[in-house]
């Protein structure tokens, strides 16, 4: 009664093939996508802004990056921190080495060159499958890593091996370093996610999307109707790594403002493949809504305790996050294994059928 | 010119005007693989037996270790407290068929590969809330002193873990090979549904699996705990068993030996010799490359089954 497709009829191909073929669909993504423009911005509180909303649309990119690589393509990678960190360090050295290049031009140079180091990770993709290549993506990890940590060319010689955010503009608001206000990153970051989001949606329907999806499902399958193996794999492994390089540059540039390889280390590539599994793998909505779990969780942790008077140390609460985490990863793949996506459809099923379940 | 001279000829310069030198280091290569190996083990035990590849067997060497030491810090006598381990080693096993392995049975292998990443997490957690995350000193005996065998040292410790290596593959190929128990272990990785309408009870290996797992994670634990002490480092050291895994194949217990020996061996040398030309610190990644490498050429690893894909 609710949510009612009946009655819309489509008479030509391009409104059936259209992403949001439904009426109310398209109202309320619209409507969701001006209202995270505008209320956030004029309402939102500092500390929501920059504690929250920012690391949580950083990470929904990282996620929907990870996501095209996991979920469609089926190629598990434990190396998207590794990719994130040549996002930031590429973005620290272009927009420290050209200081008048655009800085959203800086976010998608850094993303292209993340993109091409990660066709080379991902060309053992070829011949290694399933666990060997989750194990051949930690090689990426630990050896980026380590590379940004040992040549001091990449921190421009800093003594101490941090990169800092340089206050750039567009058009003629400040967006990036100290002197950015929040509201002005946030929107970078959302349209960041928006653009993306909506480009991973129509890639994953066409021709693209499709040949991951046949890879991932069965291989030699898809190589006999003629996919060809390597190069989708590897326009996988680069379009993903795009997604995870712009998503690292902007973790340093609009959120932590400096950072160490440290901010890059094996544990933000768990953290991504949570979203991935939390929000459901193969869907772009998933990667967002696990991003967006996976963000709140910590905060919940650390403020119900204490608005219920019970002091935890911050030892405790890291332990309990840990646990909070690793049985959230158990029980979604146990009850829900296709993620919080899955249960949002699920909610708009019985939405179209209410009143009458059947 | 300076640079091919540094990266092929004054290593091995250094290696032959240096022998005893290059012994230690060659010894220790092996002391460290043979630690990474016990690790390894537990992987393959499970993966072997189960076709799960367990990525918390790093986590649980740690937790082994912590609930040794959190009993031995109560006052409990060594003995007690290994039983008491094993006890609960043994309940982990029952909990996570129970928990975990039971509703996802025949899903994808990749799922329950990511389930077992929850578990690491959760069992990480769990085991620091309940013993604190400090370090820890293992004390079970174990003697640690160096003596020199013609120059050379060698350490006891090292000593008895190699000899631990040696008897637990002993004693797991014996328990693999010619055991009721073993047999059926074997039947079920080869197909699920075969082994269950022969009559094996799929729960019950399960649980033999991850508690023998459980067992081996005490010894490496033990193993590592005395080189290094207990703490949270334990679980990422345990990474380090991954590379040996894809180098010795996921299936074979003396491919865990063996790629042990040689990851430990090779990073070790690679590090003192080749690692000060790219500024040190190469032993994170060594060994991942040269699984990397190796892969390319032979997929299924050293002494891994050959996968065979049919249409």
């Amino acid at each position: 009664m609710i949510y009612r497709e009946a009655g819309q009829f489509k008479s030509t191909y391009a409104t059936d093939q259209a992403i949001f073929p439904i009426i109310q669909d398209r109202v309320v993504v619209l409507g969701a996508v001006v209202a995270a423009f505008l209320v956030p911005p004029l309402l939102g509180s500092e500390y929501w802004l920059q504690a929250v909303l920012i690391p949580f649309l950083v990470y929904a990119l990282a996620a929907l990056g990870l996501n095209l690589l996991t979920g469609y393509a089926g190629q598990l990678s434990l190396g998207t921190g590794g990719f994130m960190a040549v996002g930031a360090y590429s973005a620290f050295k272009l927009s420290t080495a050209f200081p008048w290049l655009n800085i959203i031009l800086v976010f998608l140079l850094s993303g292209v060159i993340a993109a091409l180091v990660g066709i080379v990770f991902g060309i053992p993709s070829l011949r290694i499958k399933g666990f060997y290549l989750a194990v051949a993506t930690l090689a990426s990890q630990f050896f980026l890593i380590w590379l940004f940590n040992k040549v001091p060319w990449f921190v421009n010689y800093a003594s101490s091996g941090t990169i800092t955010a340089p206050g750039r503009t567009v058009l003629g608001i400040v967006v990036t370093g100290p002197n950015a206000t929040a509201s002005a990153r946030y929107v970078v970051a959302l349209s960041f996610v928006v653009v993306f989001a909506l480009l991973a949606k129509n890639l994953v329907r066409g021709r693209v999307g499709r040949a991951w999806m046949a890879i991932r499902d069965r291989d030699i399958a898809a190589e006999i109707i003629g996919v060809r193996p390597l190069r989708t794999k590897l326009l996988a492994f680069a379009i993903s790594s795009f997604y995870c390089g712009i998503a690292g540059a902007e973790l340093v540039f609009l959120f932590l403002g400096s950072a160490e390889t440290l901010a890059f280390d094996i544990t933000q590539s768990f953290l991504v493949l949570f979203m991935v599994i939390v929000g459901g793998l193969g869907s772009v909505l998933g990667s967002i809504l696990g991003a967006a779990f996976i963000i709140v969780v910590p905060i919940f942790l650390t403020n119900v305790p204490h608005t219920l008077g019970i002091a935890l140390s911050v030892a405790i609460l890291k332990q309990l996050e840990l646990m909070v985490f690793g049985g959230l990863i158990l029980f979604f793949l146990i009850v829900e294994p296709h993620g919080l996506a899955r249960l949002w459809q699920i909610g708009k099923e019985k939405l179209r059928l209410w009143p009458f379940p059947h | 010119m300076d640079l091919l001279n540094a990266v092929l000829v004054a290593p091995f310069a250094d290696i032959v005007s240096n022998p005893r030198f290059f012994a230690e280091v060659l010894i220790g290569g092996v002391a460290a693989g043979l630690m990474y190996s016990l690790v390894a083990l537990g992987f393959v035990l499970i993966f072997k037996a189960s076709g799960v590849f367990n990525f918390a067997q790093g986590v649980m060497v740690l937790f082994a270790a912590l609930n040794l030491v959190g009993l031995m810090d109560l006052g409990v006598p060594v003995p007690v407290a290994l039983v008491l381990t094993m006890a609960i080693m043994v309940a982990l096993a029952f909990a996570i068929e129970r928990v975990v392995l039971r509703p996802l049975v025949n899903q994808e292998h990749i799922i329950l590969f990511m389930a077992t990443i929850g578990l690491n997490f959760f069992l990480e957690g769990f085991g620091e809330m309940l013993w604190g995350a400090n370090v820890k000193k293992l004390d079970v005996g174990i003697p640690d002193r160096s003596f020199l065998v013609s120059g050379i040292q060698i350490n006891q410790l090292e000593l008895s873990a190699a000899v631990t290596a040696g008897v637990l593959v002993a004693v797991l190929a014996v328990f693999f090979q010619r055991t009721r128990i073993g047999r059926a272990l074997r039947a079920v990785a080869d197909d699920h549904e075969a082994a269950l309408s022969l009559g094996i009870p799929l729960k019950t290996i399960w649980v033999v699996v991850w508690a023998v797992a459980g067992l081996v994670a005490i010894v490496a634990g033990i193993m590592w705990g005395a080189k290094s002490g207990v703490q949270f480092s334990l679980s990422l050291i345990a990474l380090k068993a991954l590379p040996v895994l894809i180098l010795g194949g996921f299936t074979s217990v003396p491919g865990a030996i063996v790629g042990g020996l040689i990851i430990g061996v090779g990073e070790k040398i690679g590090e003192v010799y080749w690692g000060p030309l790219v500024g040190g610190a190469i032993e994170n990644w060594f060994a991942y490359v040269v699984a990397l490498a190796f892969l390319v050429f032979r997929p299924q690893g050293l002494f891994g089954e050959r996968i065979i894909e049919r249409v």
